[in-house]
């Protein structure tokens, strides 16, 4: 058998982060044409108004705000802690969960509603088990 | 239709049994109850068996060759943290049909320590600390931070809860725990996903309950001297709400429950005595005083200030203890509140005995989502 081989370039840490041949990473919606409602990865129906095949691709907006958060002090073994568990309420529509960095993990710096910036960078070093590297999305402040 | 009755109900005390298996352990509870309701096994004409990780082995049968392969059908019930009262439900309602007028249902669970949380990647590379956290503490903090960014509820406020349930459950033999944490132990404790500590964590025990279900002509042929009657029984899944995949929404399936288990009943929340509710976490207790319309909605931290919720007060909410306190074996807990609620209304519950106790609420959410919600009513 052979021995498999990293992929050039990084792989997406989930199916709905983008990274284009050209262009800059985005993470993509699923939006249904009749109801509005957004998802994170494609589908046939939709689970608000249960249209079929009416569910579109959108890019979704790198800009959002702190909608709630965590801040993680014990989590499963090998995870370094503590870091901050976000979620984030894009503009434009569509909610997604990640990792808050470049800010201290205390509650007092945090405020509900903050401005913040989807950025792309290594997943922290992690590789599968073919050695690929991965990269995420995490969500940074926005001043 | 007749009205269908709680018989006989009890829990062993909750605790760590690794050299029980998970049938001996269910098995315990259904021999208490079947004498609590003084009848045989070889009386029972229908078995529903709640218990979540050993779903697939068969347990509610493994429970009758302990004590008596009678032949009846069994049905393995799994269904997250709603998984006993899923079990109490799906027999309840084989007797409303009137299928059978003699049903027994167990709720048992063997946990092992430590963290619960979603399962690693099944390709690329594990996700936890990576796109934030799927662990359960982290998942309650959030939505209870959400509850913070509505209405200013408080660190202080979330382990009031601790406090409380705490309190109540040294009043209870059979509860994990019998030890008071004063405000500032709890919130100085190990802090595990803020603002949940340590002791605003439910503690992972085992544990069993069990329950006969009786018609009204079969409760009214063996005595109604000590009968519960099942005033609701409803259980709801998680509508569509926006957040939903990202962030799992435990109040609308909640506040959809309650609002028909009122309806059901006829009753509304200031006819309810007592509630056992879901209180996996602190910050998810004071989710659920709003969402079971104990309080208006952002009155919850308000409502654990006064002490309207705890014994003594207007509504004592989790007087067992608590899944924090009492402990919570996830397939078990669903028929421990319903024992806890019976216990009260038959006026058996001792020290810890909400006095005058006529009707009482039990709540349990299973994550991904089942809501079950009971309503219990004094004969
Ligand atoms: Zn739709």
């Amino acid at each position: 058998m052979a021995e498999a081989t990293p992929a050039a370039g990084p792989l997406p840490v989930v199916d709905f982060l983008k990274i284009p041949e050209a262009g800059d990473p985005y993470l993509e919606g699923h939006r249904c044409k009749k109801c509005s409602a957004m998802y994170l990865g494609a589908r046939e129906i939709c689970a608000k108004c249960s249209v079929r095949g009416e569910i579109e691709p959108v890019k979704l907006s790198n800009q959002g705000e702190l909608y709630s958060f965590s801040i993680v002090y014990r989590s499963f073994p090998g995870i370094d802690t503590p870091y901050i568990s976000a979620i984030v309420d894009l503009d434009g529509g569509g909610t997604v969960k990640g990792n808050l960095v470049d800010i201290e993990p205390d509650p007092n710096n945090i405020q509900f509603g903050m401005p913040v910036e989807v950025v792309y960078r290594d997943a922290l070093g992690r590789k599968d088990k073919e050695g690929n590297s991965y990269l995420s999305y995490f969500f940074k402040p926005r001043s | 239709m007749s009205d269908v009755y709680i018989l006989g109900i009890d829990m062993i005390k909750f605790g760590r049994f690794p050299d029980k298996s998970v049938a001996e352990l269910g098995a315990q509870a259904a021999t208490m109850a079947l004498d609590d309701a003084n009848v045989s096994i070889q009386d029972i004409e229908g078995l529903w068996c709640g218990n979540l990780m050993q779903a697939s082995n068969m347990v509610g049968q493994q429970v009758l060759r302990q004590i008596g392969q009678t032949g009846i059908p069994v049905v393995n019930c799994a269904n997250a943290c709603a998984t006993g009262a899923t079990a109490f439900r799906d027999a309840w309602m084989s007797v409303k049909a009137g299928i059978y007028d003699l049903v027994l249902a167990v709720g048992v669970e063997q946990m092992g320590k430590g963290l619960l949380g979603g399962a690693g990647a099944r390709k690329g590379i594990p996700t936890e600390g990576l796109l934030g956290s799927a662990t359960m503490p982290a998942i309650f903090a959030e939505a209870g931070m959400e509850h913070a960014r509505k209405y200013g509820t408080t660190f202080e406020q979330f382990a009031k809860v601790s406090v409380k349930n705490h309190h109540h459950s040294t009043l209870n033999p059979k509860a994990m725990y019998q030890i008071e944490t004063p405000l500032e132990t709890v919130m100085n404790a190990e802090m595990i996903s803020y603002p949940n500590t340590k002791l605003m964590c439910s503690v992972n025990v085992d544990g069993a309950a069990a329950v006969v279900i009786a018609s009204e002509k079969k409760a009214k042929e063996l005595g109604m001297s000590r009968a519960v009657r099942v005033k609701a029984s409803v259980l709801t899944s998680d509508p569509f709400t926006e957040r939903d995949l990202v962030m799992p929404d435990v109040n609308t399936c909640t506040r959809l429950g309650a609002s028909k288990a009122y309806e059901m009943a006829g009753v509304g929340p200031e006819d309810i005595n007592l509630v056992e509710l879901h209180d996996c976490f602190a910050t998810a207790e004071i989710l659920h005083y709003e969402n079971l319309g104990l309080c208006k909605d952002g009155d919850a931290g308000k409502l654990i200030d006064d002490g309207d919720v705890a014994l003594g007060g207007k509504t004592p909410v989790n007087v067992s203890g608590g899944l924090l306190s009492k402990g919570h074996p996830l397939g078990a807990t669903g028929i421990a509140n319903l024992y806890e609620v019976s216990t009260h209304l038959r006026g058996e519950a001792d020290k810890r005995q909400v006095e005058g106790a006529k009707i009482g609420m039990t709540h349990v959410i299973g994550l991904g989502s089942a809501c079950a919600i009971h309503i219990l009513e004094k004969v």
